[in-house]
């Protein structure tokens, strides 16, 4: 196994979550929208699967912004890519 | 080869709910405690129960634990144990003020009492008008309850090993259970967990199914150690469906989208539910509207390029209501479809929600087994608690709000047996190395190279058979269908490898061995579902439409070994109460 393709499976054990809702997108975003993204970006995404599913809900539902505008661009970025 | 080795008077495997209640009586108790979990615990499961826990505080309505109890027996379409039940139902009350003690922020109402909603299957007097019994921390109660008591835990000093897969059960020869085989998913670096007692808390397994509201992790890792150490899994055909999941994707639409005024159609937009209840029409119970759906499907008449689901119509109503009053679940659509609920419907279809099913114990939380002198020998040292036993407080279909309390109940019975058996039982038993290098067996197999099946692939036909065999729709001849393609697929999960072989974060092998578990549930529900023929609670065959009480008034057990059924009769007395015998279930 290469560097990358560890790290890539340790954030596929952090997107693990609790809730069926999450599991679902932030999956989707690992496959789908993450290899697309800067390695500032990239450290933003684990920073995100820092914080508790209770919140990662809300703003991944779109009913709360975060403050920090860099997660709130992530945030973004997850939502688009669930429904595309 | 000398496997590392830890000492622990408790192992505690799972970190949800239920094991985080019992480590914590423990921990306060001064036992050396280890709860393993295979995610950060404050990412288990119980931290998706929006709606609350249930006890009879009679804060909003009159209320009693009696009639909490009635209900419990009466949704249990009478296959719980009413000794259990009524332990339950008194130890509620204690059970939420001990939460609302350590921290957990319920919602009050003005006079500063906890508030209580209003919940299906509840009522006053037995059987009388609605009652409010569940408890709730605004729609964030599961979340609550799992950081508080994660809190209080670390405060308490509890060991955790996060991110540590638990294998299998160590067993000795005279069958005591010395503690697990566990591996650290970021290392590979496997080691054995001894310890005096332990108790399993792994949660459901409503993975089984390809559309489910559950997290990925529920994968009844706990149920096949049981299994696979020679315990019978007890009641598994009881599988909770919810009418209305997103199609093909699971995430739940509550009741409240069709309470609101939102109705079901086929694909002749047809509003197909007065023909299945012309009184209650959409607003049926779960499983009424759950086999109606499937029947339509089954017809031919389901929506979509597979013919896979129906629709949910909201778009009739006033969009105005529909944001005030619905906005958690317009939101949640908007997400995932791109659909607006105002103008468009969204396809729904049964989907898989809970477990009754699971490790049978008592209501100390040990597990109990048949031997020669009965159905119910207890295994010394042994422990299971929350969705992953069945002890069993919710028979053939589970009532909302009595999940979370059954794993704070059961978590705190549990321990509180166990610090009696340790004051009894000072010191480990000895674990020889053979026994405890028994299971690298099941981990060495994974290293297995060469060209072979896939584990997503099987992990994706396993859900689809399950599905389509032992789904709300259950007859013989589906359920034999059933059992051997689910046999079909065991046998070629032998030819299944993996790409990557390496030890550092290989999550392909952590799923490989939840397959494997999967698989070894799969065969536990496919068959106890074959076995009964009857028709009870959420387990309906419509080649036995009727309950048999005569026949049918007891537990099946499963047993791996063998793949064979056994049962044992339900405990109808209650502690201290009279029983509540059998009558048709109508509401
Ligand atoms: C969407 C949804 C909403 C719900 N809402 C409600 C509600 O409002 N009220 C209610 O009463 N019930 C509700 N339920 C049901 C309830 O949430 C669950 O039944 C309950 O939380 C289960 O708790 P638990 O402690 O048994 O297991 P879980 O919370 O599932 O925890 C299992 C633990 O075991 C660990 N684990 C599993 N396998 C392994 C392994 N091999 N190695 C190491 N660790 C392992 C996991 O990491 C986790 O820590 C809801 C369920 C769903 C799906």
């Amino acid at each position: 196994m290469t560097e990358p393709e560890t790290s890539l499976n340790r954030l596929r054990w952090q997107c693990r979550r609790g809730m069926r809702e999450l599991d679902i997108l932030l999956n989707e975003f690992l496959e789908h929208g993450y290899s697309g993204l800067e390695a500032q970006e990239c450290e933003t995404f684990e920073r995100l699967l820092g914080y508790p599913d209770s919140v990662l809900i809300e703003w991944l539902m779109g009913r709360m912004i975060p403050a920090d505008r860099d997660v709130a661009k992530i945030v973004e970025a997850i939502r688009h890519t669930a429904v595309s | 080869m000398n496997l590392p080795r830890r000492k622990f008077d408790t192992l505690i495997i799972g970190a949800g709910g239920g094991g985080l209640r019992a480590a914590l009586q423990l921990s306060q108790a001064d036992a050396r405690v280890a709860v393993v979990s295979k995610v950060f615990p404050t990412r288990s499961h119980t931290v998706a129960a929006q709606g609350g826990v249930n006890a009879a505080l009679a804060n909003v309505l009159p209320d009693n634990w009696h009639w909490h109890m009635f209900d419990t027996v009466k949704g249990s379409d009478y296959l719980g144990d009413q000794d259990a039940i009524e332990y339950m139902c008194r130890a509620a009350p204690q059970a939420v003020y001990e939460l609302e003690h350590f921290g957990v922020p319920f919602s009050r109402q003005q006079d500063g009492r906890i508030y209580q909603r209003r919940f299906g299957g509840q009522s006053r007097d037995f059987g009388g008008e609605q009652a409010a019994r569940t408890c709730a921390a605004a729609d964030r109660t599961g979340h609550a309850i799992l950081h508080t008591l994660y809190q209080q835990n670390l405060r308490a000093k509890t060991h955790f090993f996060d991110e540590f897969f638990a294998i299998d059960l160590v067993r000795d020869r005279e069958g005591y259970i010395l503690g697990a085989f566990v591996m650290e998913i970021a290392t590979g670096e496997v080691m054995i967990i001894e310890a005096k007692t332990t108790l399993i808390a792994t949660g459901g397994v409503g993975q089984l199914f390809r559309t489910n509201t559950n997290a990925l992790i529920n994968t009844g890792d706990g149920m096949a150690m049981a299994l696979r150490a020679g315990i019978p899994l007890q009641d598994m055909e009881f599988v909770q469906f919810h009418p209305t999941g997103i199609a093909g994707k699971g995430m739940l639409i509550s009741e409240g989208a069709r309470g609101e005024g939102g109705f079901l159609v086929n694909c002749e937009g047809e509003r197909f539910m007065e023909r299945y209840a012309p009184q209650a029409k959409d607003l049926a119970s779960r499983d009424v509207v759950s086999r109606a759906i499937a029947t339509e499907i089954r017809g031919g008449r389901g929506c979509g390029p597979g013919k896979d689901h129906v629709l949910l119509r909201l778009d009739h109503l006033d969009s105005d209501m529909i944001r005030k009053r619905l906005p958690a679940i317009r939101d949640m659509v908007l997400t995932f479809l791109h659909l607006d609920l105002c103008d468009t419907p969204a396809p729904v279809a049964p989907t898989v929600h809970y477990t009754m099913g699971g490790i049978p114990t008592n209501r100390f939380g040990q597990v109990v087994v048949p031997e020669n002198q009965g159905p119910e020998e207890t295994m010394p040292g042994l422990y299971a608690a929350g969705e992953c036993a069945c002890v069993s407080v919710h028979g053939g279909n589970r009532l909302g709000g009595n999940s979370l309390l059954d794993i704070l109940v059961f978590g705190r019975a549990a321990a509180n047996h166990i610090i009696g058996y340790l004051a009894e039982n000072r010191y480990h038993r000895p674990m020889s190395d053979e026994e405890a290098e028994k299971s690298m067996a099941r981990l060495a197999r994974w290293d297995k190279r060469g060209e072979g099946e896939s584990i997503d692939g099987l992990r994706t036909e396993l859900g689809n058979v399950m599905e389509d065999y032992c789904g709300v729709f259950r007859t013989e001849e589906i359920l034999k269908e059933g059992i051997s393609r689910v046999e079909e697929l065991v046998r070629r999960m032998d030819d299944a490898t993996l790409k990557d072989h390496s030890r550092i974060f290989n999550t392909a092998r952590v799923e490989a061995m939840e397959l494997e578990n999967l698989m070894d549930v799969a065969l536990a529900t496919v068959i106890s579902a074959y076995s009964r023929k009857e028709s009870r609670g959420a387990h309906s065959r419509m080649d036995y439409p009727d309950r048999d009480d005569l026949h049918w008034l007891r537990h099946s057990l499963y047993f791996r070994e063998d793949r064979s059924i056994d049962y044992k009769p339900v405990r109808t007395k209650p502690l201290s109460v009279d029983a509540f015998p059998p009558k048709a279930r109508t509401y």
